[in-house]
Parts: structure tokens; sequence; C-alpha cells
């Protein structure tokens, strides 16, 4: 691959996005201050000390944040992988078997797609305990509707190539056909697919904890962080804003790097990729 | 048998029943996938066992699953939402005033974003691969990553807060004028707007390229016909149907929109009862909201389907 | 004023490419190119793709497909120079001076308006006569181009009508403003052998009949001597050589044309059928998920190192002919002996020995191979799947194969996409032939390629036919192909055999009514065919 080739707007990107998995591992080695810490009076403005002062309940925001940021990333980032593996994987299989197992998981899907997915999150988690687990499970499984669309489609397209179809009649078994003639022609549309999931979950994940239905005290996201510090936001306080914000960095340096990725999908023509 | 695509349209909509049966089923279900019991999941593990005993009685639980689902059903279809568990009153009272709260908030969001979107997607069309279409898509990028309370809070802090245009919060009364209402909903209406319109117009320039791109648009162009009247007559006809799709699918996603921006804006409607009911674990006002959501949702989606089978000559005019 | 009707100086076109992973650069199509047309003459430009022909004719209407630009020359369209003229002259050229008839009718006419309006249009706007007097002409129009129900036939939608039609309906739309010029770029290439000749002497009686002038551009020289007066001969966006039809087909001076005159003229000489044939279909009837049998109680032969032809139009059954002998589909009715063994129906249950012995190669070599594999990956997998070969050895044996089929060592660490069209067929014929099979099925392999390249591909086959003495079943629908080179032929029509035998007895007389009209059908390279086959016909195409 040619560095030179990859758009400045992707480099960003993947630069701010290593910056936040970073943030991320090291979360405790970075934070000035504990978790729960309060250290100072209520929504304190900034200071040299606090670069961005104090939240609802006198803790350091920068502390808080970075721990925020963590949950955020670790529940997004299960619940991704939770959708990704079901969803391409049911998805890949339903394409190359087709038939009756097809049909029903299409089905399934269709009618859990016809439920819009924050509607239905809240139905469950309006009976299943609040816990870390149930949220990565339930935004992962609800997820996986969409990658199994897409990965089912892709894979159709390819699985009626003449190329796959001369593998068929020279004898393949299925899982060359699913690892050397389907895998490496979805690869691409199916990196980019997982990036677009990734800041799905997150956004989602936020809103289900901005609506206090997501991750619970003590523990702390950044949709949490909102909430905790939107009554501020009348006050003249902006405390909430910065959470929100990050989010924002967040999510749009994932999106220019599935947005690179996903362009470069039309260069599949071009041979060595 | 009628003309074919009366047939198609009766399936489509026939389809759409079963579709929202099934849903009403699913929804059912997920509030039943606890593994424990229910009653004690939202009394907690401090309540007595005579308190679970009753409400157990009151939730009907000792009844079998699917005798109570039935039961619920045939409720619904006489206009019975049933009884909140938290107040104990009557849910299709408390809905029906939030629900039209919320039909008001998202009918100026469609009244604006609609033509609006259509407006940009045919600029962006217009301008295809120049900086106007290029900064379309750029904000477009942006503002699909952004989550909406980002946006909300940002307007509520600098418009409202800082410069006191609007108000902060946004509670509706019966006393207003419509003007008054207008002012008040000011806010999440414009959330709402930035939040569809992003994907609404990138959808529809992507169906109205589709049109323009093929080749009985050239035919049109070879004719000597105008740049005016290659649009209205060859190109219109056709980008009709998509457009409408996309629209009819973006509406859909502002009814679930509606649940976030209400939250902020401390809107009363039926998102924001929604929310409350989740956290007080009250079931039936979650199964009942939920079900009207889903209604709406999926009702858009079957338009969105007639509009493309109607639209297509194909169907209109058999061979 | 002379009388010039169109005159191109020194042409230019070029276009702004968009490679992935590259930067966008500028190409030229057309390199100084110059042409007089004069009115009521037809001119006929012919070359293989990319030689930049439909460029050309739509620069006669100051167009430019797709981002292609006009960069030098001058076109003069009744002595003015139309590249200098604003966007409201261009209007008053476009669809009143100079009209156009494109390759694809099916996906030319706007799908949600009836076709009356779309003829009349450009009569109406250019304010040429009343809306009567235009339908009025436009019904002349259906009626002398042959269409059916010429009263009815313009309240239909273009989908309510067949490809053939279509093309006739497109032909009248050009003629009906009573135009100068017409374009006509490969008006016939996508239709059916027997539903062309119909549609080229529709064109050719309405081009007589009305004295129009016209451009016709395509690929098939022996389509355009039928209709042209002159031809120029195109290459790479140059111009090669420019004469009457008669010189230009009886006496070609430039070598290209020589060869684009002797394309199709490969010969091979029939060998008798064996007593003991590699591969007997025997009363074969199958039929896709339903009750529609695609093909019915169908028996043919195929004898060790000799090739049958299947020939036949779209619907004939003959693709799926090959999907039932290799197992994809398996038959309601009938056996496959391969080798004296029946084979299994279905694909699953074969031996992979019988899989190596029975190889296929595609129409579109470009989705036959996969583009994430070089081609060394692509010849090697058969060599290591059903011999077990790797290393070195495979290696060895890649590259033996790369020599036989006239490519070389070089190419064995390309990928696909860095091929042209005939040397991605050169590779799917290397990748089934190191299966060693006793049989490939060959479907339509040439059909999508340029004819000087098909040619190419054909001779290939029969040399390595003469090597590894492997047998063909050929399916095609182009008989010059079948002639060059088949031992045994089986027509098929609507999902039946309809004739079938040796070379010789398939094409001597006498003939049934289809095979006749799919024989007669085939372009030939003569000044007057067209006339003498429209006199002997004795059946209408299906397509009509």
């Amino acid at each position: 691959m040619n560095l030179r080739r990859i758009p400045l707007s992707a480099i960003v990107g993947m630069l701010v996005s290593f910056g936040f998995l970073f943030v991320a591992i090291f979360a405790p080695l970075l934070a000035p201050y504990e978790l729960g810490q309060s250290i100072g009076d209520v929504w304190e403005g900034a200071s040299d000390k606090l670069p961005l002062g104090t939240d609802n309940l006198g803790r350091d925001l920068v502390s808080r944040m970075i721990y925020a940021t963590r949950t955020t990333i670790f529940i997004a980032g299960a619940a991704t992988f939770i959708s990704f593996s079901l969803g391409s994987i049911l998805g890949f299989t339903a394409a190359v078997k087709g038939g009756w197992l097809d049909m029903i998981l299409s089905r399934a899907v269709d009618l859990l797609m016809s439920i819009p997915t924050l509607i239905f999150a809240l139905v469950v988690l309006a009976v299943l305990p609040a816990n870390i687990i149930t949220l990565i499970l339930v935004m992962g499984i609800l997820d996986s509707t969409r990658v199994y669309r897409l990965s089912r489609a892709v894979a159709v397209d390819i699985n009626v190539m003449d190329y796959v179809e001369a593998a068929r009649l020279r004898g393949e078994g299925t899982s060359w056909i699913v690892f050397r003639e389907i895998l490496p022609n979805a690869l691409s549309p199916l990196v980019a697919e997982l990036g677009l999931r990734f800041i799905f979950a997150i956004l989602f994940l936020s809103s289900l904890s901005f609506l206090g239905l997501g991750v619970q005290l003590p523990d702390i996201d950044l949709g949490g962080m909102v909430k905790e510090n939107k009554e501020g936001i009348i006050f003249h306080i902006p405390a909430a804003l910065i959470p929100a914000f990050v989010i924002s960095i967040l999510t749009i340096s994932v999106n220019l790097v599935a947005d690179w990725i996903l362009n470069r999908t039309s260069d599949l023509k071009g041979g060595r990729g | 048998m009628g003309h074919p695509i009366l047939n198609l349209v009766a399936q489509r909509i026939a389809l759409g029943l079963l579709l929202l049966f099934l849903a009403s089923g699913l929804i059912f279900i997920g509030t039943q996938i606890l593994p424990g019991d229910v009653a004690q999941s939202i009394l907690g593990q401090s309540a007595t066992p005579e308190a679970v005993a009753n409400l157990r009685k009151e939730l009907g639980l000792n009844d079998p699953a699917y005798v109570r689902y039935f039961k619920w059903l045939a409720g619904l279809l006489q206009g019975d939402l049933g009884t909140a568990l938290s107040n104990g009153k009557p849910i299709g009272e408390a809905v029906s005033y939030r629900f039209s709260n919320t039909i008001f908030l998202a009918s100026w969001a469609a009244l604006f974003s609609v033509p609006l979107a259509v407006i940009l997607g045919l600029f962006a069309v217009q301008y295809k691969n120049r900086w106007p279409d290029k900064l379309i898509s750029g904000v477009t990028l942006a503002s699909i990553s952004l989550p909406e309370f980002f946006i909300g809070y940002l307007l509520m802090f600098y418009v409202a807060v800082i410069l006191g245009w609007f108000p902060s919060v946004s509670i509706p009364n019966e006393s207003m004028s419509l003007l008054e209402k207008l002012d008040t909903i000011a806010l999440p209406v414009t959330v709402l707007v930035l939040v569809v319109l992003a994907h609404m117009m990138r959808m529809t320039r992507a169906a109205i390229l589709n049109v323009m791109q093929s080749a009985y648009i050239e035919t049109a162009e070879l004719k000597g016909l105008s740049p005016f009247t290659v649009i209205r007559k060859h190109a219109f006809p056709n980008a009709i149907a998509p457009i409408v799709n996309v629209i009819m699918i973006n509406l859909a996603y502002l009814v679930v929109g509606v649940i976030i921006v209400e939250s902020i804006f401390v809107y009363p409607g039926l998102g924001q009862y929604l929310v409350d009911h989740v956290s007080k674990r009250d079931v039936p006002v979650v199964q009942a909201c939920a079900l009207i959501f889903a209604s709406v949702y999926i009702t858009l989606n079957i338009i969105a389907d007639l509009v493309s089978i109607i639209a297509n000559p194909r169907l209109r005019h058999p061979k | 004023m002379s009388d010039n009707l169109l005159e191109i100086k020194n042409l230019k076109i070029g276009a702004t490419v968009y490679p992935p992973g590259e930067k966008p650069h500028d190409i030229t199509i057309v390199h100084d190119v110059s042409l007089i047309l004069k009115k009521g003459q037809v001119m006929g430009l012919i070359g293989e793709s990319g030689a930049g022909k439909s460029t050309i004719g739509l620069s006669s209407m100051s167009y430019g497909r797709g981002g292609v630009e006009i960069t030098g020359g001058e076109v003069f369209v009744n002595g003015r120079d139309i590249l200098k003229i604003q966007a409201h002259g261009l209007r008053e050229l476009r669809g009143r001076e100079v009209t156009y008839v494109s390759q694809s009718a099916a996906a030319s006419f706007n799908p949600a308006m009836r076709l009356m309006d779309q003829v009349i249009e450009t009569t109406l706007l250019h304010g040429l006569s009343s809306k009567a007097q235009a339908e009025e002409r436009a019904v002349e129009l259906f009626r002398s181009l042959g269409l059916p129900d010429p009263e009815n036939i313009g309240n239909r939608y273009p989908h309510q009508v067949s490809g053939g039609q279509l093309q006739r309906v497109m032909t009248a739309m050009a003629l009906c403003p009573k135009p100068d010029l017409i374009v006509f770029d490969e008006p016939t290439t996508a239709l059916d052998v027997t539903t062309q000749i119909d549609v080229l002497a529709a064109i050719k009686k309405a081009i007589k009949d009305t004295g129009v002038a016209a451009l016709y551009i395509t690929h098939d020289l022996a389509v355009v001597a039928q209709v042209s007066d002159e031809i120029l001969v195109l290459r790479h966006g140059n111009m090669v050589e420019h004469g009457t039809v008669q010189q230009i087909i009886e006496a070609p001076k430039e070598e290209y044309t020589q060869e684009l005159v002797k394309a199709h003229s490969i010969t091979h000489e029939e060998k008798k059928p064996t007593d003991n044939p590699i591969l007997r279909v025997e009363n074969i009837t199958a039929s896709y998920e339903g009750t529609i049998k695609v093909l019915k109680d169908v028996s043919v032969d195929i004898h060790a190192g000799q090739t049958l032809a299947v020939v036949g139009e779209s619907g004939s059954g003959k693709s799926t002919l090959a999907r039932v002998i290799t197992g994809l589909l398996p038959p309601s009715e009938g056996r496959i002996v391969f080798d004296g063994k029946e084979l299994t129906p279905a694909l699953v249950d074969r031996s992979l020995d019988d899989l190596r012995e029975l190889q296929m190669i595609y129409q579109m070599a470009d989705v036959a191979m996969n583009p994430r594999q070089t081609v060394g990956q692509i010849i090697g997998r058969p060599l290591e799947l059903y011999f077990g070969m790797k290393g070195a050895e495979k290696r060895k044996r890649v590259v033996e194969l790369l020599d036989e089929i006239e490519m070389g060592e070089m190419f064995i660490d390309r990928y696909p996409a860095e091929l042209s069209g005939g040397q991605k067929q050169r590779v799917c014929i290397a990748r089934s032939l190191a299966a060693k099979p006793k049989l490939v099925i060959c479907d339509e392999v040439t059909s999508a390629l340029d004819p000087l390249v098909a040619d190419g591909i054909l001779k290939l086959l029969l040399d390595l036919q003469k090597i590894e003495n492997v047998a063909y079943l050929f399916i095609t629908h182009d008989l010059a192909t079948v002639k060059s080179i088949s031992d045994s032929i089986a027509v098929m029509y609507l999902g039946e055999l309809v004739r079938y035998g040796t070379k010789s007895e398939v094409l001597s007389p006498p003939f049934d009514d289809y095979t006749d009209l799919l024989l007669s059908s085939v372009p030939e390279m003569k000044l007057g065919w067209l006339e003498e086959v429209l006199a002997h016909r004795k059946m209408e195409s299906a397509g009509n």
C-alpha cells in the first residue's frame, strides 16, 4: 500500500482514532484524579490546575472524561464485535447455503428491523437488569441485523459471479469458497461497515446513557456525562457540551477512515490493493 | 382479479398488517425475555413477597404468556391500551395528548426538512463534483456523526441561553396561540431538521443522479430539448418515486429522532413519556408507546413501498 | 454552397480519466480525423472497441458523452461550424438537422412516456408540424419500418414492445423530424442474429425512401457493407483507410483492413465421428424451478478430440444444456454418460476426477477469474487441487501453460485487471487445460471479444485441441464461428434440437425452416447480400 495515496482526511481520522484508543487503554495512568474524587466547587471554571473546570459535583472534568471515554469505547467496541461476528457469520452462511436457512434468517431480520432499534432497545431495557453486560448484548444483537443484511447482500452478489461457479465446478469445498473466493472480495465493504457500526454503537450508547437508560452510576460514559451536566446549560455553564463534543470528534474521525475505505472499495478492479 | 397493480397494492398492505401483528408480538416477547421474575425485577430485590405476589396478579403474570398477549391485543383492537403501573391511570388518555404533541413537532420538522432536502439535493446534482457538492457531502458526513444532543445543547446554549432568542425548554400549552407554540418549538424543530436533512439530501442526490445518468436522458438531450424540458418531462416523472421513497424512509427516521430531542427540550411528547416509563419499569406503558412508534414507522415504510409500486410504469401498464 | 452535409476537419477528442488510486489525467480518444459526407450519402464508421467511432459520430451533434471533450478541429453541418455555436443554436441542430439512433433502444426510451409522445416530441418542439400531422407521419414511418399494428403501437410504453421493435421505433423517432443526417450507433448489435437482419433491412429501406444521409457506426464490416456507400476504417482513434464499400471489401489497401475483411475465415477440416463418444447426452429434459421446460428431450454425442457446436438464439436453451452437463442444474429426465459411465445429475455428488475431466470456460472472462488472485494462482489452483503439485513443480507447469497460450512467464504475477480482454480469456483457457480435461465446455467464449481477438482465441483453441486431444462443447449464437471450428453441429430453437449431425450434413441442403433462417441471417462480406437473403426467406424471426 502506498502511503502517499492515502488522503489527508483519512490520515487525520486515523491519528485521532488512535489517540482515543491510547487514552482508553491507559486511562488510569493519564487521569490526574480518581473517577469519583471531588476536588472543588460545583461547575468551577477552567484554571491552570483544572483545564476544563469541574462538573456538577465538583469533580475534575478532564479525569472524568478520560474514564468516560474508556467506558464508551469499551462498550461500543464490545457491542460492535458481537454485532459484527454474529451478523457477518449468519449473513455469509445464509448467502452461501441459501434455501430455508436463508429464508428463515432473512425474514426474522426483516421483522426485527421493522421496529426502530432505539424503540426495541427501550422495550427490552425496561425489563432487563441495568448493567454493562445487558447493554453490550442488547446493542450487539439488535445491530447485528444491519450487518447481516449487508454481508448477505455482498456475499450473494459475489456468490453468483462466474469465478465462484468455476470454483464449485472445480470441486472446491465450502470453506475454500467462503474464505478464498468470497471473503477477499467482500473485505473492503465489510471493513468500512465495521467502522460505521462502531460509530453507530457509540452514538447509540451515548443516546441511551443520555436518556438515563445506558451506563449506570458509579460507572460513567460520555453520554452519561452530558446528562450529569445538562442542567448547567441554562446557567451559562457549557460543561455538558464538552463530552458531547468529544463524542463528535471520535465519531467523525472514525467516519473519515471508514469513508476512505468505502471509497477504496470501488478500486477492487485495480488489482493489488 | 382487478388490475394487477391493485393486487400488488392489496398484497403490500396485507403484508404490512401482518408485519404490524408480528411486531406487536415481538414487542410483547421483548418484555418477557427476562430469565427471572418480571415482578421481582420491577420492584427490586428488597421488595416483600406480598408486594411481588400482588404485582404478579396485577400484571396477570399467573396466566400463560400467550393468553396475556391475546388479552393485550384484544384490548388494543378495542382502543384500550391498558393501565399504567406507576399511577394506575388508563394509558390511553396520557398517550393521546402526548402523541398529538409529538405529531405536531414532527410535522413541522417534516414541513421544513423535506423541501429543503429536495432543493439542496437538486443543487448538489447541478454542481456535481464541484465545491457546492463537496461542501454539502462534507457537512453531511459530519452531521451523520454528531449525536442529536450535541446539536441540541449547542443550539440551546448559544441561541436560547446566550442570545435569548428562543426559550430553552419547549413546553407548549393549550392557551398559546399557534405563533407562540411555534416560538416554543423552534429549537427542537431546528434540531430535528438538521438531524434528518443530511440523510435525506444525500439520498435525494443519489436518486436524482441515478435518473440523470440514464440513457433516455441522453436521448432527450440529443433531441435538442432545453435543460428545463429534459428535467420536467424526462427526469422528474422517473425521479419522483425514488424521492418520495427517500422522504418516507427519513420521516420514519424522524419519528425515532424525536425521542432524544423531546428529552433535551423537556417537550411533553410521546418519546419523553416512553423514556420516563422505561426508567420506572412500567411495562404496560412501554409496550403501548413502543407499539405506537412501531406502527408509525411501519406505516411510513409501507407508504414508501406503495409509492414505488404505483409510480412504476411497468406495473401500471402491464404487457 | 457545396453539397457537403457534414464536414469534419482534423477532429481531436480527449477525455479526463480517473483511474482508481492514480491522479486523474487527460487522454486522447480521437487523433486528427477528417471526413466529408454529402447529402443523401451513407458512411460506415468501422473499428474495434476503443477506436473512437461512437465519439466521432456524436461529435456531429457537438455532444461529448460522460466527460468527453472535443479539443480541436472543426465540424461543419450544412456549412456552419457547430463547435462554435452556443447552447441555443445547438438545440436547433440536435433533433432537427441531426438525429441519433443508439445501440440500446430499450434504455434510450423514457419508461414513463408513451412511444408516440416520444417519437413526435422533436417535431413538435421545433414547430415543424401540427400534432395530428406529426402523428400521421409517425404512423406512416411505423408502417414502412414494418412494425406490427402501426396505428396503435405508439400508444404503448417502451417495456411493452420487444427489443427489435423498439430499435425500429427509435429509427422512426430519428426520421420523424425529417433530419438531414442520422447517426446510427451500432443499432443492431444488441439484437439476435435473425432479428438483426430485419432491422437492418428496415433501416436500409428507410434511408433509401427518405434520402436522408447517415453515419453508420458498427464493429461488423459485413453489416456496414450492406447499408453504406463509403467506409471509414478507424483504429485507436486514428483513420486507417477510407474508400467506397466495394474497394474496402474487395481490395483493401491497408494491412489492418485486410485483417478485418479476413476475420472469421479460419477453416478447420471436419473429423469423422467415432464409435465411442466421450459424452452422451440422452433424452435430457430440464426446467428452472417450475413447469416451463427450457430443454425438451435433447440428445447429442461428443467425440474425443472433436468439437460439437451448439448454436441457437437467446432462449434456445443452449446455455441450459451446459448447466445440465456440468451438474449445476440436474435434469428432470434423461441421463448423461461421460467416458463410458453415467454421471450423477447433481454437481455435489460427482467425484473430483469427474469434475477434473469436465472443465468450463465462460463468456465474460473478467468475472470468471477472482480479481484478488494472480494469474499464477488462478492457473496453479487446479494443479494443486487435482494433482497435488506444489512450489517449483507447480510453477514450472504454470509457465508451460502460459507458453501454450502464447503469453509467457512475465504474466505469472499479474492480476486479471492488468490484462486485456483476449489475454483474460487465454488465462481462462489455461486454467481449464491445467486440469488435463477430456471435455471443455466453451460458453460463448468469443462473443464479448472484438473480431480479430476472437479469431486469435479460436485459433488457439483449435491448436490446443490437436496437442491435448480435448473435446469441446462449443456454445454460440454465431454461425460464422461454428463454421470455423466445429466437427458436428446441434441447432437449437426454443429448447428443442431442430437439427443435428456432422458439420457437412447440417450445413448442406435441404434445410428445415429455422436452420435456413439462421444460416441466411449471418451477414456475409459481399455487396447485395441483404437483398438476396430477403428475397429467399421462408420464416419470420422469433424476435418480431
